[in-house]
């Protein structure tokens, strides 16, 4: 029983995690971005499609990768050469997210595609109570587990990463340093929305491997929400991203077993929690133990005279 | 000595603003040259310039001879030319380590954490400054924080190190400490860029002094041909320092009576404890106190910005002790702020709009419903003449103003409904001589009509010039009162840490 709720809250969690760690590397660059769930869409679609016409799961991950990178990059495009406003910017992209798939994924709707298999690690699945969970799944989870420390890092342990914290931080400094303010900016924003992408593909090559309209269905937003609950860190995402996948996982058991309380309910609470997430974490940033990136959501201009 | 670099007719505009017109001069191999302005003269445009931040409308640069086109800052470390902003371009939440890799030369992508440390340990040691390399900068004092931007430029191995007001924020010690420190850059050959309007610094530590005015170099003088009058005379120009005469009589009727005043802050300790105080009719009263004493909560409190947690303030017989900042400004306290640019205009409005903030609701502004605009232009002609504000064309913004213009901006403004009681908290703060001189004026002019003044400022010649009475504070409370005919700066020190606790009041 425990086995299999932390199963299912590690499979529910993943498309959260990816979601957050890209919107974590768009805003530890300085940008917001409000896209995510557009960008899960253009990723579930472009991962399914992918693999629907190449019958490879690898090509289909790749084109997630590429079909938000190239999305993300009309954010980038605006909100850092041309400076425009990045709350605009985003909420446009998911709008457009949610419209492009919905078009081009008409053709898609009730095809069907072998989904990602479990791959056991010998030994380590046959652990009581976390082996199933941790070490007999598949190969996008292994990699979500190793592209959280290796964003850590990227971030804390690498010279590109501490230039990126400082484009965030305080774009002029890292100026005067010699640090490409726009490109580090541009793609950072890009390559986080490729994560962004791939979180969208999990949605449709492992958990249900189908193409539905709309079937992000809010979990963008989650994850634009669980950036300040992680305090803009990637293991802190991870734990954010699992204790959705876990409230989840839970309420799917209750639907299954079945119990008085409403199905509208119970679907309802990780949208609850997103916002107690929320307000607490709002009330922390607010008691000054800030670690919100200084230069977040500020446009840089050079011969801005502030 | 040969010269390193070559300024020749620079020129630089932003819209609306010449910031710079016709600027040339040269630095030696080994020499501190001081370029000297007013607020406004364009003396941080010309060095963002230099380090390649700006582009220059025309004119030439060059170094060793050969001519230079920086298009960003990387170009110009990279020929050894090198900054500590005015503004630190430190990241407060990064520690010093991180701060100072940041802006090394060639760091791999993963780079050797303890051979870094060392190397920068070494500089450290080299002039004995107090740095721990895992210390955030944000828990840094200024002067510490400016110590990790010369470390930086060093070692990058930066020929050319550029200065822009390093001493502003620092105490005289610190100052001390730094000048021992350029003399010993000095000597290893390092050329100095040193930007200041302090004149007891410039005359002690320059070789050659390039005075800006109105974004032109009107001239460059050598150690030994000049002195503290000779320069603030080039500075200033044909801009006669204004004369006023301070007021002596004084009425005896008090307009302002604070009993027991105490302000909690925002993590509830006490910013003012027990405070009393009388302010008379026409009088000045400077409070001195090493800045975080409580002036800046005294001045809150006085204009309505933060609530009083004890304590009674009365404005003649009105009790205004729980009055808004709109209703102080009605019964008559005008303020200027500490931070003028970012609570004291608004920075993307024009002059004429920043000039009726406050008075917007006066029926002569209104027409009905609506603004009446030709009388708020007629109102910000008069006042930018009147106060001699010099603005860019109609309608730009007035963040592209200097600091010394912004700040008449606010004054004028605030002076323009004769206020009975004006709260200035550090009003000349990063003034050049010129514009101190004019808030001077304004402010013992004031005192003529019978406005009384609270003046805060941490400059002890100014409140010894200026005040008919010292408060000195400490610790959110009035520790004495001092006489500013009869005081010295040295009893007044004391008092500001502490030490003594009066003299005749």
């Amino acid at each position: 029983m425990v086995e299999i709720l932390l199963d299912a809250t590690v499979r529910a969690g993943t498309p959260i995690l990816f979601a957050t760690l890209g919107a974590i590397l768009n805003e530890r660059a300085g940008i917001i971005n409000l896209g995510i769930e557009g960008l899960m869409l253009i990723g579930a679609l472009a991962g399914f499609a992918g693999t629907f016409y190449s019958g490879s799961l690898l090509i289909g991950v790749l084109c997630a990768f590429i079909a938000a990178f190239v999305a993300g990059s009309i954010h980038a495009l605006i909100t850092v050469p041309l400076r425009g406003n990045q709350i605009v910017s985003g909420l446009a992209l998911t709008m457009f997210g949610i419209g492009v798939t919905a078009l081009f994924g008409r053709g898609m709707v009730g095809e069907t595609i072998v989904g990602l298999e479990r791959i056991a690690l010998p030994g380590l699945s046959q652990l009581p109570i976390v082996g199933r969970a941790l070490f007999q799944q598949d190969l996008l989870i292994y990699i979500s587990f190793i592209l959280v420390f290796l964003i850590w890092f990227f971030l804390y342990r690498t010279r590109i990463g501490l230039g990126l914290r400082t484009v965030g931080e305080n774009p002029a400094a890292a100026d005067t340093c010699g640090i490409s303010v726009s490109l580090y900016r541009f793609l950072a924003v890009t390559t986080g929305a490729g994560l962004v992408g791939i979180g969208g593909a999990y949605l449709s090559l492992a958990m249900t491997p189908m193409w539905i309209e709309n079937m992000s269905a809010g979990r963008g937003w989650i994850a634009v929400a669980l950036v300040i609950f992680s305090g803009w860190s990637s293991h802190r995402a991870m734990l954010g991203a699992y204790l959705f996948g876990g409230i989840t996982a839970m309420q799917l058991r209750f639907q299954a077993i079945g119990t008085d309380i409403s199905t509208h309910i119970l679907q309802m609470l990780p949208y609850i929690f997103t916002i107690l997430v929320l307000v607490v974490s709002t009330i922390r940033l607010q008691k000054g133990s800030s670690q919100q990136p200084q230069g977040l959501g500020q446009p840089y201009d050079r011969e801005d005279r502030k | 000595m040969p010269e390193l670099l070559q300024i020749e007719h620079i020129r630089k505009t932003f819209p609306g603003v010449i910031a710079l017109d016709d600027v040339s001069f040269t630095v030696a191999t080994g020499e501190i040259h001081t370029i000297l302005g007013e607020n406004g003269a364009g003396k941080s445009t010309l060095m963002n310039v230099l380090t390649g931040l700006y582009h220059p409308d025309s004119g030439k640069m060059c170094l060793d001879g050969t001519e230079v086109h920086f298009t960003s800052p990387r170009d110009s470390l990279a020929c050894g030319i090198g900054m500590v902003h005015q503004h630190f371009m430190l990241v407060p939440a990064h520690s010093v380590f991180e701060n100072i890799l940041l802006a090394l030369d060639k760091v791999p992508l993963l780079y050797n954490r303890k051979q870094y440390q060392q190397k920068i340990q070494k500089i450290i040691d080299t002039f004995e400054l107090d740095l721990d390399l895992d210390t955030e900068v944000w828990k840094l004092s200024i002067g510490a924080q400016q110590w990790i931007e010369l470390i930086k430029l060093l070692l990058r191995d930066c020929r050319l190190l550029i200065l822009d007001e390093p001493t502003a924020v620092l105490t005289p010690q610190e100052t001390d400490r730094l000048f021992r420190v350029l003399r010993l850059l000095q000597e290893q050959g390092k050329s100095i860029i040193f930007i200041s309007h302090k004149m007891r610094e410039v005359v002690e530590i320059s070789d050659r002094v390039t005075v800006l005015k109105k974004g032109r170099s009107i001239s460059t003088l050598d150690r030994g041909s000049f002195d503290r009058e000779i320069l603030a005379g080039l500075m200033i120009g044909q801009d006669k320092i204004p004369e006023w005469q301070k007021n002596l009589q004084m009425s005896e009727n008090i307009v302002l009576d604070i009993r027991n005043l105490s302000v909690r802050n925002d993590r509830g300790l006490a910013d003012l404890d027990q405070v009393s105080l009388q302010l008379k009719e026409g009088e000045i009263l400077g409070i001195a106190g090493i800045a975080g004493n409580g002036q800046k909560a005294l001045a809150e409190a006085l204009t309505g910005l933060k609530p009083v947690t004890r304590g009674k303030i009365f404005a003649g017989e009105v009790d205004i002790t729980h009055s808004t900042a709109r209703s102080s400004y009605i019964s008559g306290i005008a303020h200027i702020p500490e931070d003028r640019k970012s609570i004291g205009i608004a920075p993307d409005l024009d002059v004429a709009d920043n000039l009726i903030m406050k008075s917007y609701k006066n029926p002569l502004f209104r027409r009905g419903f609506f603004q009446n605009r030709g009388a708020i232009r007629r109102n910000a002609e008069d006042k930018v003449s009147r106060f001699a504000i010099k603005t860019g064309p109609d309608g730009s913004p007035v963040r592209y103003l200097s600091g010394g213009n912004i700040q008449k901006v606010i004054i004028a403004r605030e002076l323009s409904e004769n206020p009975r009681v004006l709260v200035a908290l550090y009003p000349t703060r990063g003034l050049d001589i010129g514009s101190a001189e004019y808030i001077h004026k304004v402010i013992v002019e004031g005192a003529g009509r019978g406005m009384s003044t609270i003046l805060i400022a941490e400059d002890l010649d100014e409140l010894l010039k200026l005040s008919d009475r010292i408060a000195v504070m400490f610790r959110g409370r009035i520790i004495g009162y001092a006489d500013p005919r009869r005081t010295t700066r040295e009893e007044i020190g004391l008092m500001m840490s502490g030490e003594r606790q009066d003299q005749a009041s």
